[in-house]
């Protein structure tokens, strides 16, 4: 911590004048940042969601040198073994064993990862941007567009996320437009983005009447120019960090709607669905372990990832536990 | 506070207007043959009879005149059709209601009360080594998927020990709960077998509840631990606490006088709303465990894509959020006089 305050105090005494301004300006905009990345290679907690975000990073990355595509065309293709109904347990040359229909885990995990990056990213960018669209407007322009906004939200938020996902994702699925992929990330957009909204109107609402936005203001300066320039870069950078976070819980409620036939189509690689063919297999589970047990911790490292970080986020971002962290 | 109650009151018809324009505007996607499921049991098979319904019932109308249409058939009281429950909708969530609200309120106990113990104990040691593990013990059932960690735990206890069953009940206990002198009081197994004064039925309920109780519980502890260690933190922090401190109060009493019930006003509002969010019947639980709630059947019914049945659920348990979010917001401002006066 003191190197940086050290640098920064050199910074100011050696240059003087523009030049120097600028270092200093810039030392001062990268201090705060390392700071929390410091913070968080140091605790044991976020360093563990760190290595295991990286880690599937590189399985994604690796996917065609770890499990060869068959048909290089259609790599999120399972490739079958047969059409044997009964599962068949890990073998040499099924590492992770085989589900109903003979598609091969190892595969489906392997290739799994790049579903749910891309999933995850996809409804991540896609949930914040209207939540960006729809809070910032509300908080900016408040009165009746606020009132409007925040009454729509609020309509959305009648509905609990996940039933409300499963609702939209069986009437568009009812009469196909998109592929089932496509459906079940439209079902977790239109009812994701309601909780941005609403912390980023908070975040708005309290920068907004702050001198230097008054002062852009009477400068003259448009709503735009004022939007982009002074209100979203002082106030809503930690709320898209954490909401950065939220790809591990979306791939959560994505892959609970493949389970439920609801998104990924069988025999594409998608953890949810490999885990659902376990449903037909209940009283002899103990059998089958295999199905349940590999994306199911797919599953749950790549979530656990995400929420690990986002939870040392989260607290290092909490002003309210600030003081007592000295 | 009063004023503050007529504010909500007024808003909440805007917000079930809302609602019920966005479950129509959802139903607008499906061809006139799907909603003809609304009016009819069974959709006819052949074309000119289809033809027929769509004329009688106007389903090629304007859009707003099947829009007033059906609000008025759900004023009344009509869902439509379900397909999966073979009954009208409103009837087929009145026959799984006690199911799924029997789950909730026994998961509720464990959840909501340990889930605090814990928070509790989490901010006491705030960041001693029982602070990290409770905390990574709840993120991990946070992260685990329900489904996965159901399923994991019915292949053990059930598949593997048979210590617990899936369903609701036992053949030849729900033989007994179907049959002439065990009288139904509530349709919720538990109670009605204590009322019924049959305790081995009880037990057989019970043995089916615990796996998806362990299960709700686990995924969503996190939540009222991260939440309770929060709000307790800060009010430690407090000037109170430290003037109750000062005084030579007992560390027991500063924390169980002054701290917790302070503490508790933010858990007490998730607390709600992780009841009222249990009341949808926890769709994954239930399915996974075979438990034949609302949860179950809205899953049923989405996987076989009767949509009627699903959109006619989803309305209803709008409402119900609607009204459990207004209870939980004046018990909220009558709890915290902050924010009556704000």
């Amino acid at each position: 911590m003191t190197t940086f305050e050290d640098a920064e105090s050199t910074i100011a005494q050696d240059t003087e004048g523009g030049a120097g301004n600028f270092v200093r300006n810039l030392a001062l905009s990268v201090r705060h940042p390392p700071k929390v990345i410091v913070r968080m290679l140091k605790n044991p907690v976020s360093l563990t969601g760190i290595i295991l975000v990286l880690a599937f990073v590189g399985i994604a990355i690796l996917a065609p040198v770890l499990a060869p595509p068959e048909r290089p065309a259609e790599p999120y293709r399972i490739p079958r073994d047969g059409y044997l109904a009964e599962p068949k347990p890990p073998s040499a040359e099924h590492p992770f064993g085989t589900t109903e229909g003979q598609y091969d885990i190892y595969y489906g995990v392997i290739w799994g990862t790049r579903t749910a990056f891309r999933v995850g990213v996809l409804i991540t960018v896609a949930t914040i941007i209207i939540g960006l669209l729809v809070g910032t407007m509300s908080g900016y322009f408040g009165g009746w567009v606020d009132e409007g906004l925040m009454r729509v939200v609020d309509i959305f938020m009648g509905f609990p996320f996940l039933l409300a996902a499963i609702t939209l994702a069986a009437v568009l699925g009812s009469s196909p437009r998109f592929d089932r992929i496509t459906t079940g990330m439209i079902a977790l957009i239109v009812f994701g983005w309601t909780t941005y909204a609403r912390l980023l109107r908070g975040d708005i609402q309290s920068v907004k009447e702050r001198d230097y936005v008054m002062a852009a203001r009477t400068l003259g300066a448009s709503h735009q120019r004022i939007m982009m320039r002074h209100v979203i870069p002082n106030s809503i950078f930690p709320t898209l960090v954490v909401a950065s976070m939220d790809i591990g819980s979306y791939v959560l409620n994505f892959a609970a709607l493949s389970f439920l036939g609801l998104g990924a189509e069988p025999g594409y690689a998608d953890w949810g669905q490999l885990i659902s063919f376990a449903r037909n297999w209940m009283p002899s589970l103990f059998d089958y372990w295999y199905i349940i047990v590999y994306p199911g911790i797919a599953i749950l490292l790549f979530v656990l990832g995400w929420n690990l970080i986002g939870d040392a986020f989260r607290d290092i971002l909490d002003p309210k536990l600030a003081k007592s962290r000295r | 506070m009063v004023a503050y109650i007529i504010r909500r009151l007024l808003i909440l018809p805007i917000i079930i207007f809302g609602v019920t324009i966005l479950i129509f505007g959802m139903m607008s996607f499906l061809d006139p043959g799907q909603r003809a499921s609304l009016y009819v049991a069974a959709i006819p098979r052949g074309a000119g009879e289809l033809d027929e319904i769509i004329e009688k019932y106007g389903l090629d109308d304007p859009i707003y005149m099947q829009y007033f249409r059906w609000l008025n058939g759900v004023l009344h009281g009509d869902l439509g059709f379900s397909r999966t429950g073979h009954a009208p909708v409103l009837g087929t969530i009145k026959r799984y209601v006690p199911a799924s609200f029997e789950l909730a309120l026994w998961a509720a106990v464990p959840l909501v009360w340990i889930g605090i113990q814990l928070g509790v104990i989490s901010a006491l040691n705030h960041n001693k080594a029982i602070d990290q593990i409770l905390r990574v013990f709840a993120i991990v059932g946070w992260s685990f998927p329900t489904f996965v960690f159901g399923l994991l735990v019915l292949m053990i206890f059930y598949a593997k020990l048979q210590w617990f069953p899936a369903g609701r009940l036992s053949d030849w206990a729900n033989q007994v709960v179907l049959s002439a002198e065990f009288t139904r009081y509530t349709g919720m197994n538990t109670l009605d077998s204590l009322l019924n004064l049959r305790l081995d039925i009880f037990w057989d309920a019970m043995r089916h509840l615990i796996l998806p109780i362990i299960t709700l519980s686990y995924v969503q502890w996190a939540l009222i631990l991260r939440v309770t260690r929060s709000s307790m933190l800060e009010v430690l922090r407090a000037d109170y606490v430290t003037t109750a401190r000062s005084k030579g109060l007992a560390e027991r009493v500063v924390i169980d006088k002054h701290a917790k019930p302070n503490a508790l006003i933010p858990v007490a509002t998730v607390g709600g709303l992780v009841m009222i969010w249990m009341m949808s019947g926890v769709v994954i639980t239930e399915t996974v465990f075979n438990y034949r709630g609302l949860g179950w059947w809205v899953a049923t019914s989405a996987g076989q894509l009767d949509v009627i049945s699903v959109l006619g659920f989803s309305l209803f348990y709008a409402i119900l959020v609607v009204f459990g979010n207004l209870v939980v917001d004046v018990l909220y401002a009558y709890l915290d006089p902050r924010v009556r006066l704000e």
